[in-house]
């Protein structure tokens, strides 16, 4: 229900009447369903559980979340060496 | 994509009577077996003790232990990225004989071939065979076929049985880790378990995994000319690394302690493990060994497996421990901490 | 690979945590709903990273584990028929009915085939037009708008030797009642983030209204369920309850519209029972009547298999957080991971599995201490 994995779209088609597409997994490819993101482009990346995109992943958000990581922790660091000093 | 079997290198010398498919007389002992062999086996296989065509086939004396085995191989598709069943069936039963150190020397094949198998599909095999019997330095020196109905048989089932010498002096064996003792595994794992999977009806992907399929005597040899003090080796096939580890930690009666990120995994197969949801630590390997070494020597013998092509990628990825007696557990990615069981059965594909 | 690698990275993972130590004061009781969420937990060794004072209870958050045994033993009763092709996902496999599994019919004969995709099983159908195509349709909100696009798809080929054996169930029923439950212990909810991807997180907010719990939309990946486990804990401390959203790469609050849509046309809401829980309202989808065609139990006669749980086996009680694995008399003896009473043993990321394994190892640690 679950196991959902990035993919980035590399090529659009149709086939019996549906959106499919392929998809490049970290240098595997398999063809997926697109149907549930037809406004997707080659280039971006849709979250695949069993073989369908769920969702357009939104890369800025990704990178906002990396870098609110990062920052964690930072603060009390910086107040660590403080102290220490 | 499936692998498009190669036919190219298999001639026949002599034509085969006008039969394109294996028919229930050619397991029957007749003409037609007697065709087969001659005109299939034979001349692929090659050797002086083969050629002699008698019901048992006779050895040069051997001075010295004996390592004897047997394995027998039902793998579907029968061709598939980086190998064949044939090449398994060397090579399996090579490596089963260098993990107890021992120079493998000669086979025997045993062919079950169901009604109806394309005869230029089993010369294909069977050249596979013939090469990786090259490579690997041993003679196939007996064999045997039978012929099963139509509908009973997957195409071939092939056994093979293998002698080798085990130099004097030399005891490796499952139940000899000791602690203190490090683990090394000889290369990057889950390559023939993905590439299988990668042509597996209903699970197909586009890859450019190929199945790791190698004879590693040459490899053991080099390790042993470093040292001596190597008390397990064992070839990480069915239940991958998972599975060997487990084995031995059990045998032995020791705790076995893996750093994760240790452990080698290219990039496109950790990829088709993400994407299935499998675990590559259980994932089949036809050529890559674990070696349980004393700690003293794991560098020097780490060093030279990395100057050996099946090694390169040779790497330590734990150690022996006297805690958790017959468990094996790893510090994962992020530094927790994780039981690695035996699978139950063949790791499946998940969607959850 | 790109997404994911990021997610797993050790460095972060230690900010995280650290982040988690210092905001904790007391106890706390979190759930996670989805099976991929307790996947990456025992994966990752996340449960022993936090702080003592944070329990993760493993709610019903796989179809593997709530799916009732009268489904699985319908589902062997069709895979057992002849000129049938079954078609699952590897998870459902080694699942047991009463006394055996689909493994075990294959063995016998049937026709088991695993499938990547609901697609696949069409496929299979449009290339075996003489033989009874089922599919085995079980899953929580994610899985479903595949599965629905199979039955559409089968329409729009006239694929009549296609039927799907439905079994969805979904996710906020049986959070409401778990919190509706007199022994409910649990304080916060990880939702399930691919659930969330195809549903949005409406549905959270009256939840959150009325039982004043935090409930955060929570990824897999190990950053993104401690990123998850963190602001539960923060909202936890602070006397806060609000839906958030902690995967939002994935998710946004209204969802998958046309995936939505598709849902809308072949589903309907209903009744369902839970492998271990009993019946939920409205905790279902099945097949509505423009689709009814396509529903593999009425084809295949099945409907009426009864089954009789083991009663021995309390998975429902350990899938509601009411017990600990270790506190069923049954566990580690008649029920093991090789020969399991109920899915909380068979499946991997079943809290009694998980248990067993890494519960082992702890009592091996401190015996050897």
């Amino acid at each position: 229900m679950c196991l959902g994995i990035p993919g980035q779209v590399k090529e659009v088609y149709e086939e019996n009447g549906v959106l499919m597409g392929r998809a490049d997994f970290g240098g595997i490819m398999k063809e997926i369903c697109l149907a549930y993101v037809p406004e997707i482009q080659v280039g971006e990346y849709t979250i695949v559980h069993v073989g369908f995109g769920i969702s357009i992943l939104d890369e800025q958000s990704a990178q906002e979340s990396l870098a609110l990581f990062r920052q964690m922790g930072a603060l009390e660091e910086n107040l660590g060496l403080e102290q220490q000093q | 994509m499936s692998a498009t079997p190669d036919f190219e290198g298999w001639s026949c010398p002599l034509p085969l009577r006008d039969h394109p498919n294996i028919v229930l007389g050619h397991g029957g002992g007749g003409k037609l077996t007697a065709e087969l062999v001659e005109s299939l086996f034979v001349p692929a296989f090659r050797n002086d003790v083969l050629q002699r065509l008698g019901d048992s086939s006779v050895l040069p004396a051997l001075a010295g232990r004996l390592a004897y085995t047997t394995d027998s191989f039902v793998v579907q598709p029968l061709f598939f990225p980086g190998g064949s069943i044939g090449e398994l069936a060397v090579n399996g039963t090579v490596n089963d004989l260098a993990m107890s150190g021992a120079t493998p020397l000669y086979l025997s094949a045993a062919f079950i071939l169901e009604e109806g198998l394309p005869v230029a599909t089993l010369g294909a095999i069977v050249a596979r065979m013939a090469a990786a019997a090259e490579r690997a330095g041993v003679t196939i020196v007996t064999g045997d076929t039978k012929v099963v109905d139509r509908g009973h048989g997957d195409g071939v089932f092939i056994n093979t049985s293998g002698i080798g010498l085990v130099p004097e002096g030399l005891d490796i064996g499952p139940a000899l880790a000791c602690p203190g003792d490090v683990v090394i595994v000889s290369g990057t794992i889950g390559d023939h378990g993905m590439a299988i999977m990668s042509v597996r009806e209903g699970l197909e992907f586009e890859s450019l995994i190929q199945s790791d399929c190698a004879p590693l005597s040459g490899l053991v040899a080099d390790m042993l000319g470093v040292s001596t003090e190597i008390h397990v080796l064992r070839d990480a096939t069915r239940g991958g690394l998972a599975a060997v580890l487990n084995e031995i930690a059990a045998a032995s009666g020791v705790g076995i302690s893996l750093r994760e990120r240790s452990i080698p995994v290219t990039p496109a197969v950790a990829s088709a493990c993400d994407l299935l949801g499998m675990d590559p630590m259980h994932v089949a390997n036809e050529g890559k060994l674990v070696a349980i070494v004393a700690r003293t020597q794991a560098e020097p013998i780490l060093a030279r497996m990395r100057e050996h092509p099946l090694g390169a990628q040779a790497a330590i990825i734990g150690e022996v421990v006297d805690r958790h007696p017959g468990m094996v557990v790893a510090s994962t990615g992020i530094g927790g901490t994780r039981v690695v069981a035996m699978q139950i059965g063949e790791q499946l594909p998940r969607i959850c | 690979m790109k997404y994911l690698a990021e997610f797993r990275d050790e460095a972060l993972a230690r900010r995280l945590l650290d982040d988690i130590a210092r905001t904790t004061t007391k106890d706390w009781a979190l759930m996670e709903v989805c099976g991929g969420q307790t996947h990456s937990i025992i994966r990752n060794g996340i449960d022993q990273l936090l702080p003592p004072s944070i329990e993760l209870i493993h709610g019903p958050g796989c179809p593997v584990c709530v799916t009732p045994l009268e489904t699985i033993d319908k589902a062997l009763a069709i895979a057992a028929m002849p000129g049938v092709i079954f078609c699952s996902f590897g998870d459902m496999l080694r699942v047991p009915g009463s006394g055996k599994d689909l493994l075990t019919v294959k063995s016998e004969g049937g026709e088991v085939r695993i499938v990547y995709s609901p697609l696949d099983a069409v496929r299979i159908a449009r290339e075996n037009p003489g033989r009874g195509v089922v599919f085995f349709g079980i899953s929580f909100e994610t899985t479903a708008p595949a599965n629905a696009m199979a039955v559409v798809q089968a329409r729009k080929e006239g694929l009549g030797n296609f039927s799907m054996l439905v079994s969805h169930v979904l996710v906020p029923p049986a959070i409401e009642a778990i919190l509706s439950s007199p022994t409910n212990r649990v304080q916060a909810f990880l939702a399930a983030g691919h659930v969330c991807a195809v549903m949005g997180y409406r549905q959270y907010l009256p939840i959150v209204d009325q039982h004043h719990v935090p409930i955060v939309v929570t990824g897999f990946e190990p950053l993104d369920v401690l990123e998850g486990i963190r602001r539960a804990v923060w909202q936890l401390e602070e006397g806060r309850a609000e839906v958030e959203n902690a995967y939002a790469r994935a998710v946004t609050l209204e969802g998958n519209a046309p995936a939505q849509r598709i849902l809308e046309q072949v589903f309907e809401v209903t009744d369902r029972n839970w492998r271990g829980i009993g019946s939920i309202p409205q905790s279902g989808w099945q097949l509505n009547d423009a689709y009814r065609e396509f529903d593999a139990a009425a084809r295949y006669g099945v409907s009426s298999i009864a089954t009789q749980e083991s009663s021995i086996c309390r998975s429902g009680e350990v899938l509601q957080g009411m017990i600990k694995p270790n506190q069923c008399a049954a566990f580690g003896k008649e029920c093991t991971p090789r020969k399991p009473l109920g899915a909380t043993m068979v499946s991997s990321e079943g809290a009694c599995a998980a248990y067993y394994q890494y519960g082992r190892f702890m009592e091996l640690e401190k015996s050897s201490a």
